[in-house]
């Protein structure tokens, strides 16, 4: 505060009133004009995080001053060192005043740690820190797969580590390797190791392992993890002493080697990790174990179990051998049980046969005796009579059938007799019979024919008769029949109507006519032409009487 | 390899290992019944030809982690380093 004062002394000389603004702002000027950016070495005092707002406030201080201090947020994402309580920094920035209180203050815009001293101190102070949480215990750290199936690794995609990592696994089992690449050094490489820890943690489990190792998706999760980088400063290789990284390595569940710098740095997440290694070459030399070498031992048990086996077996099939040898000889373990055995049986060979003889002998007698009482028997003899009555019986049938076939035969002869007679009889008087039908055919031949030629010869004088009394006769010599028009014949003239259509029958054929009652009064054609037809009428009248006579 | 040994595809190389050494100890030491060192030793057989496929696929693919616009791992691509 002094200082500033006697800076700004010439001003008070002129005795010019000012307001409290005023100065303020004149101060502002004054100091930032003249401080524009310092460095300023000191400790870190009241350190209580970042504000809410992601501001940071707290103290610088030395042995005899404090000043305020500011880190706004953006600043202090990007710082690499972050302020801690206690530690000593150089921090750069501005200074400028606040007005409402009339004070100043730094506005941090980088901070280092002030020398290797300090940094180791809080190095310490924060390994301490995090050891009494228990994080680096000795129980935590799990043992790593023996043969992993992927490794996941966290380092710089580029340079040495990469390439010494992988060289050194193909070198010695080939292994699926999958990278997160990541920077390792900056502001935001603690960010970003921390993130690919939590990251691969947080890929799905691969399947259980099927066999040889089959093309599975890449993104599972690997069953183990190197967290490398290559040598460097203390403050190059701060991003792994930073307390986020070692909580994420250490809550890491895949098993996780940390590789950092040359053998003789220490980082801290090298006490987080499950396995230390001194280089990358040795964090892949953990990794993997040597695949020649295992094939080597593969083989050798193989040769041991083959051969243990062998002689297990060989072993066993002596002992069998020894075994059988001891055994006594089956024929003298069993000799004096055959004996017995063999005399018994004699014994009950002959005893059964005797016993059989008896039994044999009995049932014969019983059988005999039986064989008397058997309805066999009786009905043999029944069936003995039974023949001679059946043979008695056909005998006399066969007598009684000769009788009858003989009186049979007599009457049938007579029959014959009779029937041969009586047909020749019959046949007499057919003949007879025939004879007479003969005379009478011929004496009504003859009656019919004299009948007949009778009636011929009357037929043929009538016809004379009818031919000589006709009308027809009349017409031909020279005579006319009148007919009206209904073809009845005219006797009269008065029957003649005038005008009416008449028909005149000539011998020769038929002639029409106009009757004319004019011609009539002058001449008398009636006189010509029914004069002739008169006379014929009586011969019509004439021919009747004949006609019935015939009939 | 029978139905007994089914069980020894799933086994990680390390186990596998050890279960055949344990088995080529106890042959060893003959204390074994006939059928059980019968049994065993086709389960040694087995299990050695199991860690031999598991050495013999041996294999190095290299892959890198790609990330989705989200900063999350999508998925992965080949990795060159020199």
């Amino acid at each position: 505060m002094l200082h500033p004062r006697s800076m700004s002394t010439p001003l008070v000389t002129n005795n010019t009133e000012l307001t409290v603004s005023e100065l303020s702002a004149a101060l502002k000027r004054t100091l930032e004009d003249r401080f524009g950016t310092v460095r300023l070495r000191g400790e870190i005092s009241n350190y209580r995080g970042p504000h809410s707002s992601g501001h940071a406030y707290f103290c610088l201080k030395d042995q005899t001053a404090r000043i305020d201090a500011v880190i706004w947020k953006t600043t202090f994402m990007r710082l690499k060192v972050k302020p801690e309580e206690g530690l000593e920094v150089i921090a750069t920035g501005k200074i400028t005043t606040f007005a409402g209180k009339s004070s100043y203050q730094i506005v941090i815009e980088a901070i280092e740690p002030a020398g290797l001293g300090a940094l180791m101190a809080l190095f310490e102070a924060r390994r301490r820190q995090l050891a009494s949480e228990g994080l680096f215990d000795e129980d935590r750290k799990r043992p790593l797969p023996f043969l992993p199936r992927t490794i996941g690794v966290i380092t710089s995609p580029t340079g040495a580590v990469i390439r010494d990592i992988l060289h050194r696994i193909s070198e010695r089992f080939p292994r699926p390797v999958l990278l997160w690449p990541v920077r390792v050094q900056g502001e935001t490489a603690a960010a970003e190791v921390t993130a690919a820890i939590t990251g691969f943690n947080a890929l799905p489990v691969s399947a259980p392992l099927r066999g040889p190792l089959s093309s599975e998706t890449s993104l599972l999760r690997p069953d183990l993890l190197i967290v490398a980088r290559g040598g460097g400063s203390l403050e190059d290789l701060w991003a792994f002493n930073e307390e986020n990284v070692v909580r994420a390595a250490a809550a890491s569940e895949i098993p996780l080697i940390a590789a950092i710098g040359h053998e003789t740095d220490w980082t801290l997440i090298d006490y987080a990790a499950d396995l230390r290694a001194p280089t990358p070459t040795g964090a892949a030399e953990k990794a993997v174990p040597v695949r020649a070498d295992l094939l080597t031992s593969v083989n050798d048990l193989q040769r041991r179990n083959a051969g243990a086996i062998f002689r297990v077996l060989d072993r066993r099939r002596s002992d069998l051998r020894a075994l059988v040898r001891g055994l006594p000889q089956a024929d003298a373990l069993f000799a004096a049980p055959r004996q017995r055995l063999d005399r018994a049986s004699a014994r009950l060979t002959t005893t059964c046969l005797r016993m059989l003889d008896q039994r044999s002998l009995t049932l014969g007698r019983l059988a005999h005796r039986l064989s008397r009482q058997a309805p066999h028997a009786s009905l043999a003899r029944m069936a003995q009579r039974l023949d001679a009555r059946g043979r008695d019986l056909r005998r006399a049938s066969a007598l009684l059938q000769e009788r009858r076939r003989q009186k049979l035969d007599h009457l049938g002869g007579r029959l014959t007799q009779g029937l041969t007679l009586g047909l020749r009889l019959e046949r007499d008087r057919i003949q007879n019979r025939r004879q007479q039908l003969g005379t009478l055919e011929i004496r009504l031949q003859s009656a019919i024919s004299r009948r007949l030629e009778q009636r011929h010869t009357r037929l043929a004088a009538l016809d004379q008769l009818i031919r000589s009394l006709g009308y027809k006769s009349v017409l031909a010599r020279g005579f006319a029949l009148v007919r009206d028009e209904r073809g009845i014949p005219l006797r009269r003239a008065t029957d003649v109507t005038d005008g009416a259509i008449l028909t005149l029958e000539f011998a020769d054929g038929n002639r029409q006519a106009i009757a004319n009652a004019v011609s009539s009064s002058t001449i008398p054609p009636t006189e010509i032409a029914a004069g002739q037809p008169k006379p014929r009428k009586p011969t019509r009248t004439a021919k009747k009487p004949k006609q019935e006579e015939l009939f | 390899m029978s139905e007994a040994n089914a069980d020894i595809a799933a086994l990680p190389f390390e186990r596998a290992m050890a279960e055949l050494e344990k088995i080529v100890d106890e042959l060893e030491r003959g204390a074994v019944p006939l059928e059980e060192s019968i049994r065993i030793y086709e389960r040694g057989e087995a299990l050695k030809k199991h860690c031999e496929a598991l050495l013999k696929s041996a294999e190095q693919r290299i892959e890198k982690i790609t990330f989705g616009a989200d900063g999350r791992p999508s998925g992965t691509e080949p990795l060159d380093v020199e």
